[in-house]
């Protein structure tokens, strides 16, 4: 019965993220609208345009080999692992075992290095140039998403991730820490940069000068695009899920119970729509950063997430 | 007090006041870093009255809130006034904008960002003896002094305009004083006033002084003064 219930939360966040991560994107777009005074297409509009890409005949440039015709659906299937292991909606599941901070860190950036190669893959000078910028951004992010989830394992003791999560339901005075509060800033900054958002790179832009992801999937067309923005919003879905998971982790089911679960998925999905939400509102008063301010961001957000681990290890007594 | 609670907010206090050191270091407006200064001067009342709280003493706790009229109210209403000058005569002879803001550091804001990380790290690694002589939560927060005593130095050594030196010059003296309360529990009211006193003459010397700087050069950067050596 409890491995049921077990492998129902694995699927659960599988399908839930998956079929969930457009309507997130439109939800986002539609709030963003509303403040900028305009209707907006509605909360369903990233899957009609899905089903309208999945309806084209594929197209690939000319001279492009595997590493651009595998990457989108290498994109997914990466983030839909993660998906499956780290503790969206139960911290009891069959393989939450394996669900380590570093081998989640790196299925993240595995994705991220797919895409880059895909970009390269084109030889076209826009492609190149956006490839090298993400990996510029992904090469500062990787530190701090480490370090700032590593500030939180210090109380558990481990690196596994449902562990981290069923510690702090239990414990909810290790979040109000100096450690927790200076871990939450690091990794929402790691978050905005490594999803493209704001002040890093602008998701809407169509001036290929300032773009940063888009400039390296300039090249894709038909169903290949649908994956790569299904991936896209997948991993918006995933980290965002991820901090709320981290931060605010009240609401997950932690015992093997089917009302626990359902009761999990609502929140869950509250968390993430509040998130999105503050997000797309806050991105309306926000301006884009010049492109050699990010650096300066990142060491901002590093430095935040290291100083969450010294304070965590420092000031807790533990040592 | 309950002992947890006690640890949790004094963890707080620290955990701000490092952070607002740190901002110091990361942010380029001039008001915006006086601004920040003048929570760290209340991150470190905020420590003193948990202190003499937690040990039922009124005379620390009476320190605490002399230190916080100081440092979060004086001392960043005297750089404030020194800046709305700066930021009057700006207008008035429409003056490069670089006045009242720190442009061009010595060592660039991200390089500058890691370098505080380390200089934390080598609080941490040279209070260790110290914390290990007597482990409570105050001396445990120990590093957390030093690292802005350090921190302070480095701003005072690499930024160029007169009042972020001055900031410097503060974080300086607001991490001895918080290294001061951590570790001895309390200096005496007395000496806590002769320092306060100190403080203020200094700043108010230091504020002539920029206006003065700035009369004679039309810039409070400090490189241009240079040319006295000759």
């Amino acid at each position: 019965m409890s491995t049921a219930v077990g492998y129902a939360a694995v699927a659960g966040q599988v399908v839930v993220v998956g079929a969930g991560a457009p309507v997130l994107t439109g939800w986002m777009r539609q709030v963003r609208a509303r403040l900028e005074g305009r209707a907006g297409a509605g909360v369903l509009q990233p899957w009609r345009d899905a089903r309208k890409l999945l309806r084209k005949e594929p197209v690939t440039p000319i001279g492009t080999g595997p590493a651009f015709r595998a990457a989108p659906a290498l994109l997914v299937a990466s983030t839909a692992v993660v998906v499956a292991l780290v503790p969206l909606l139960s911290t009891d599941t069959p393989v939450s075992g394996h669900a380590d901070l570093i081998l989640v860190v790196a299925l993240i950036a595995l994705g991220t290095l797919a895409l880059a190669l895909a970009g390269l893959d084109t030889g076209t000078a826009f492609g190149g140039m956006g490839a090298s910028r993400e990996m510029t951004v992904a090469s500062l992010v990787e530190p701090t998403l480490l370090l700032s989830v590593f500030a939180l394992s210090i109380p558990a003791g481990t690196t596994n991730l449902p562990a981290i999560v069923s510690g702090a339901v239990h414990e909810p005075a290790r979040l109000a820490s100096p450690a927790g509060l200076l871990a939450v800033a690091a990794l929402a900054v790691a978050v905005l940069a490594e999803t493209g958002r704001i002040p890093v790179d602008n998701p809407s832009t169509h001036l290929e000068l300032t773009m940063i992801h888009e400039a390296m999937v300039l090249e894709y067309a038909g169903p290949d695009l649908a994956l790569v923005e299904l991936g896209a919003q997948m991993r918006l879905t995933l980290l965002l899920g991820l901090l709320s998971s981290l931060f605010v982790p009240w609401g997950i089911a932690t015992g093997t119970s089917w009302a626990a679960l359902a009761l999990a998925l609502v929140l869950f999905a509250v968390k993430v729509a509040l998130l999105g939400a503050v997000l797309a509102a806050a991105e309306v008063f926000w301006a884009k950063v010049r492109l050699f301010r990010v650096p300066e961001l990142l060491a901002g957000s590093f430095l935040l997430a290291l100083l969450a681990v010294t304070a965590s290890y420092f000031l807790s007594g533990t040592s | 007090m309950s002992g947890s609670l006690y640890t949790q907010l004094l963890d707080l206090a620290c955990g701000g006041f490092l952070l607002a050191a740190v901002i110091v270091l990361w942010r380029r407006e001039l008001a915006s870093i006086i601004r920040v200064f003048a929570l760290q001067g209340v991150a470190l009342a905020a420590i003193a009255v948990l202190l003499g709280a937690h040990e039922g003493r009124g005379d620390l706790v009476g320190v605490g809130l002399g230190v916080g009229i100081l440092r979060a109210g004086l001392l960043p209403y005297l750089m404030r006034r020194a800046l709305t000058v700066i930021d009057a005569d700006r207008r008035r002879y429409s003056v490069a904008v670089t006045e009242t803001r720190e442009t061009q550091p010595l060592v660039n804001v991200a390089a500058s960002l890691l370098t505080a990380a380390l200089l934390t790290l080598l609080a941490y690694a040279a209070a260790r003896p110290l914390t290990e002589l007597h482990a409570t939560p105050a001396t445990r927060a120990l590093p957390v002094g030093l690292a802005v005593v350090l921190i302070g130095f480095f701003v005072l050594v690499t930024r160029r305009r007169a009042l972020a030196q001055v900031v410097g010059f503060l974080l300086l003296d607001n991490g001895i004083t918080a290294t001061a309360l951590l570790a001895t529990s309390g200096v005496p009211l007395i000496v806590e006033l002769g320092v306060s006193f100190d403080v203020l003459l200094a700043v108010l010397v230091l504020q002539i002084l920029t206006t003065r700087v700035r009369e004679a050069f039309g810039t409070t950067d400090i490189d241009d003064l240079r040319e006295l050596h000759d």
